[in-house]
């Protein structure tokens, strides 16, 4: 009985995440072009429904009913497999992320989370570095000179990011003793407990990365329409494409809750007076915020070259993690 | 320092190299620098837009006004009486940069000569608006309208019956003033 009912559970939780991710992404497509609009003064899709609510289903049909084109040279099943590659890591993101507090369902007590692994954030980094294999795949068997030189390029940004991304978190489970986002969230106790106030070079660090992680302006040099057509996903159409880009969106709101669970107390309300509020709408506002300095990012900053791309990887942001991770040991363990 | 140089490094081909870098490399500090300073300002800037008025103009529901001496779609003209204006003289013809008019003469019961047949080749014309200044009649004009999309070729051949006005169109002062200009030459 117990086997049943914590499935039963655990699959209510899945189906909801799902669906609250998807419709997220769907609506983030949207927002985005919509604020991306409004920043160059223009006013983006609004003729779809009221305010263009409805554009990201007018969307959903154009693609999935698009003729599905496949290059003669596309190598094998792999060009089939590579949108699934980029798409699936992006949603297991959200299986160690609390979205709220301890709830009851059908006289059960259970947390908002699906999974409270004791190893949230190294399951975090195992998965998200997965995506780059979906988009070196894309490249490489797709046949075109252009998807190839996304995929490397994809593939070279990863190497020069993923270091100092992985650095850039130490400092926090250096002073948090712990790997569990539950707990990390807990520990963040109001405005001030927030972890971005003790590392704040580790959030930047650990942002810049993110940014570069998802594929996203200025660091989509992968895709480089301007110089590449689409990079690696130049040769897919129809839903295959969008399957990569749900994936890219999808990558987008986990790295956001991510960040707001490691450094802006995640659920939790940043003061006490406004604890009336659910936690869920705290965590969505939050990462709203986030979602939004992504299309302010890209609405701001031009591509980096590759070799800017390299240099900045390599030569800032890794000493820089490096060293926000020493002086918080040091601090650690002189505070000890 | 920014002169090209010819190194070969093989018997079978050249490299071209340029010695010196375009875009200096800012190094360390400079990179440091632009993080700081320039890419915040950058970031206000454009949230600043964020609250500025879209210059959009919602093109089918609203219209930009054309200019008065706008070029679009042409039009044949009528005496205040309503005989036409065209005399078939085929000057507009001659004129056309685009070969774009073709017509046919007739003479009606009065013994005046006009088209039978006068067509204009919309996608060939380049409204340039030539046959308007070669017309010795004033018979022909470039109207304001632009929205004449057709969704095969042969609609695009705009007979008498789609060019000639019902009612002769007042008109406008600036034409009048433009008329007694070229009247004077
Ligand atoms: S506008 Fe120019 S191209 Fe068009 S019909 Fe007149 S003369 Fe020919
Ligand atoms: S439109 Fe004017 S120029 Fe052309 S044939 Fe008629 S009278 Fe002559």
């Amino acid at each position: 009985m117990e086997y049943l009912e914590f499935t039963i559970i655990a699959l209510i939780k899945v189906v909801v995440i799902v669906i609250a991710v998807l419709t997220g992404c769907a609506y983030l497509t949207l927002a985005e072009r919509r604020i991306v609009a409004l920043f160059q003064q223009r006013v983006g899709p609004n003729l779809a429904g009221p305010f263009g609510l409805l554009q990201p289903m007018a969307d959903a049909v154009k693609m999935i009913f698009k003729e599905d084109i496949r290059p003669a040279q596309a190598e094998g099943w792999f060009y089939n497999l590579a949108p699934v590659i980029t798409f699936l890591p992006a949603l297991l993101i959200f299986t160690v992320i609390p979205f709220g507090d301890t709830i009851t369902l059908f006289g059960y007590e259970t947390d908002m989370i699906l999974s409270d692994m004791n190893i949230g954030v190294l399951f975090f980094f195992a998965v998200t570095s997965l995506s780059i294999y979906g988009i070196l795949l894309a490249g490489w068997s797709s046949g075109s000179k252009y998807s190839l030189m996304g995929g490397l390029r994809a593939s070279a940004q990863m190497i020069s990011y993923e270091v100092a991304y992985g650095l850039s978190l130490v400092g926090v489970l250096l002073l948090a003793q712990t790997l569990s986002l539950q707990e990390l969230v807990a520990q963040q106790d109001g405005f001030w407990g927030m972890y971005v106030w003790k590392q704040p070079l580790g959030f930047m660090i650990f942002f810049i990365c993110a940014v570069a992680e998802t594929n996203r302006s200025p660091f989509d040099l992968a895709e480089a329409e301007s110089e590449l057509v689409a990079g690696f996903h130049t040769e897919y159409s129809s839903m295959r494409f969008g399957t990569f880009f749900i994936g890219e969106y999808a990558a987008m709101i986990g790295v956001g809750a991510i960040a707001t669970t490691i450094f802006f107390g995640g659920w939790r309300a940043p003061f006490e007076f406004l604890e009336f509020i659910p936690p869920i709408l705290w965590f969505a506002s939050k990462v709203a915020v986030f979602m939004f300095i992504y299309i302010w990012l890209r609405a701001t900053l031009p591509r980096f070259r590759y070799d800017q791309l390299m240099n900045f990887g390599w030569k800032m942001l890794f000493p820089l993690a490096l060293l926000n991770t020493m002086v918080t040991a040091g601090v650690r363990l002189w505070l000890k | 320092m920014n002169e090209l140089k010819i190194k070969s490094s093989s018997d079978d081909y050249v490299v071209l190299t340029r010695e010196s870098k375009a875009v200096p490399d800012p190094g360390v500090w400079g990179m440091l620098r632009t993080t700081v300073v320039a890419i915040p300002i950058g970031f206000i800037t454009v949230f600043k837009h964020l609250f500025r008025k879209s210059v959009t103009i919602e093109y089918p529901f609203k219209k930009r006004p054309m200019f008065p001496r706008f070029r679009g779609l042409h039009y044949l003209e009528r005496y205040e009486d309503g005989t036409e204006r065209c005399v078939c003289c085929g000057l507009c013809a001659a004129a056309c940069p685009a070969d774009a008019i073709y017509m046919e003469p007739m003479e009606n019961d009065k013994g005046e000569r006009l088209a039978k047949v006068y067509e204009i080749n919309m996608i060939r014309c380049i409204f340039c608006g030539f046959c308007e200044e070669a017309c010795p009649e004033e018979a022909i004009f470039l109207g304001q309208e632009y929205e004449f999309a057709a969704d095969s070729r042969d609609a695009f051949i705009y007979g008498k019956e789609k060019l000639l006005v019902t009612h002769p169109r007042p008109e406008t002062t600036l034409k009048q003033m433009w008329r007694k200009v070229r009247r004077a030459f």
